[in-house]
């Protein structure tokens, strides 16, 4: 990104009319993918200068408490359904997992889910870090994530959605392909970086589970359907990317599971959905459009 | 710029969880846990039974649902009166109707206050779970090892002398705890807590006072999330209970009896318009095939006896 500058030249402007088509495998309408976040939060984690890890002086214990749910409940209960309804998952993944629960990892690659990296922890943030730390901080996610599934992760989500100036330029240089960090459109785009090329990948802040639950307060089956008037729409223009990120410590609630594969279920029924990975859309993004 | 080079040291990175409070456990993974009476969902219902003071206390924090307004704040001192006076009442009338035992986690002061409260939950047969002194009385970091381990019993003692018998659960306000917390738990007899909400079944928590179990009583389907935090209507909250029933009752097929926690509020959904939709929820939870009222102390108690 142009640092200190008014608009940071992160992409071009290419309005919505008028672009030439975008076409999915087997003429899908849309490119479905879902998205778990599989994190760690720390208990007791150290101070960032720039953000606070926990509201609460530590232990947070209901903060903590609540995200720990996700590891040993919910995200059983949502790779079950996800695999019955056959979606794969493509996880933003707080790569320390890895060594903290293995099982919940070599769960999700048994399925067949792509990991892309999501920072170390969930409560250690990129704000203030040099250059040197932030490429350890990418050094460590790609490692990480090769020795424990084999995988080498194309994308990045930053931990918590803290990023540097440097973050894109750093993450294109080290051969990843897409970032989920930016909101400027359903499809994907070129992302301007210093070298290598990287395009953004349509996640979605709008219709995740915590804004729905949290920011918007919907029930949960408001918020299921919330995600099949966003499916609805994006299938019906075409040629576009919709994302479903999910925390497995909420949308895994026994409240909330039975709503949310109702939308599994009217997606896989609907036969226009392409249902596949990140990196699946980013690979033939790549092979089909020019940089 | 750049941060401190500790900031990249990961001291807890490795197998299992970052403290040694708890293991880490898979919930579809373990011995089928057995319920009283071979029920399949055992609903815990905890009813949070409170004293605000007028004069609120923000050391270690302001309690959820504490004084709004400047002093005197009549508004919110007695719609929580209401819940108590009233409230409560409707709740109880509602649990004889369908044969539930609950649990009522209740500050000292109710106690201290309302003696007659007391025998009223004592002769329903309900249980009493030691819910701090009073709204004042929260806990967190910061708060005095010596200051805390006196506050545990200053609750214990003054609810033992009035109710007749000891506590043996705890519930922190707000589920807020210090470091500290569990292990003053432990040391000051306490059998079970119902703070850490990372699990639907009981299990067994750590300290160097002694183990404890937590039976959790998760925040998301309590009546002051759905209905005052997330402001969903009494009807909504009685279909997403009905939903997580459901969803809880066919998992108990295959993994073993499976646990649905309710906690409420009296200040909640004891208020007119509301509590009809919550006895219609009681109803329907106890026509369920293979649905117990359990209260959290059987809980436990059952989770010590499958283990």
């Amino acid at each position: 990104m142009r640092e200190g500058e008014k608009d940071p030249g992160l992409y071009d402007f290419r309005p919505y009319r008028g672009r030439p088509a975008l076409e999915w495998p087997d003429g899908k309408q849309v490119a479905v993918w879902v998205s778990p976040n599989i994190e760690f939060y720390e208990l007791d984690p150290p101070a960032n200068p720039h953000r606070k890890s926990w509201p609460k002086p530590h232990p947070d214990v209901v903060g903590y408490g609540h995200r720990d749910h996700g590891n040993r409940v919910g995200h059983w209960r949502l790779a079950d359904a996800m695999t019955r309804h056959g979606f794969p998952g493509s996880v933003s993944l707080s790569v320390a997992m890895c060594q903290h629960l293995p099982e919940v990892v070599a769960d999700a690659n048994a399925r067949g889910w792509e990991f892309f990296s999501h920072g170390i922890y969930n409560t250690r943030y990129s704000y203030g870090m040099d250059e040197r730390q932030e490429r350890a901080l990418i050094e460590d996610s790609i490692r990480t994530v090769r020795e424990a599934t084999g995988q080498t992760i194309k994308g990045w989500l930053a931990p918590a959605l803290t990023h540097t100036p440097r973050t894109l330029d750093l993450i294109a240089e080290y051969g990843l392909s897409y970032t989920c960090d930016l909101y400027h459109d359903d499809q994907p785009g070129e992302v301007h970086v210093k070298q290598g090329r990287l395009i953004s990948m349509p996640y979605s802040l709008e219709v995740n589970d915590h804004y729905g639950f949290f920011v918007y307060n919907m029930s949960p089956r408001e918020y299921a359907d919330t995600l099949i008037r966003q499916y609805q729409r994006l299938a019906d223009e075409g040629g576009t990317v919709m994302c479903i990120p999910l925390h497995a410590y909420l949308i895994g609630q026994p409240h909330r599971i039975r709503a949310f594969e109702a939308v599994l279920e009217h997606i896989a029924a609907d036969g226009r959905a392409w249902i596949t990975r990140s990196g699946d859309i980013a690979d033939h993004y790549l092979q089909q459009v020019a940089a | 710029m750049s941060l401190d080079p500790s900031y990249l040291d990961y001291p807890r990175r490795g197998r299992g969880m970052d403290h040694d409070f708890y293991r880490y456990s898979n919930l579809f993974e373990r011995a089928p846990i057995h319920w009283p009476g071979d029920a399949k969902v055992a609903i815990a219902i905890v009813v949070n039974l409170e004293w605000f003071s007028i004069v609120p206390n923000d050391a270690p924090f302001r309690a959820p649902g504490h004084m709004a307004t400047p002093y005197p704040d009549y508004r919110h001192y007695t719609s929580r009166e209401y819940g108590t006076r009233v409230g409560f009442y409707r709740l109880l009338d509602a649990f004889a109707r369908v044969g539930a035992n609950v649990s009522v986690a209740t500050n000292a002061a109710i106690a201290e206050r309302y003696p007659q409260i007391i025998a009223d939950i004592v002769a329903g047969g309900h249980e009493i779970v030691a819910h701090s002194t009073d709204m004042n009385g929260t806990i967190a970091t910061g708060l005095p090892e010596d200051a805390e381990r006196a506050l545990i019993a200053q609750s214990l003692d003054t609810i033992a002398a009035v109710a007749g018998t000891r506590p043996t659960g705890w519930m922190s306000i707000a589920r807020s705890q210090s470091f500290n917390t569990p292990r003053l738990l432990a040391e000051a007899g306490l059998g079970y807590m119902c703070d850490w909400v990372n699990d639907e079944l009981p299990y067994r928590f750590h300290t160097a006072g002694g183990d404890l179990v937590n039976v959790p009583i998760t925040h998301e389907l309590s009546d002051r999330q759905i209905i005052t935090v997330q402001q969903n209507s009494a009807d909504s909250y009685v279909e997403q209970i009905q939903d997580a029933y459901r969803l809880l009752a066919h998992e108990a097929k295959r993994f073993g009896g499976r646990m649905l926690p309710l906690n409420v509020t009296p200040y909640v959904v004891g208020l007119p318009y509301r509590i009809g939709a919550f006895e219609r929820l009681l109803a329907w939870l106890a026509d369920q095939p293979g649905a117990a009222f359990l209260t959290t102390g059987a809980i436990a108690h059952a989770f010590r006896d499958s283990a």
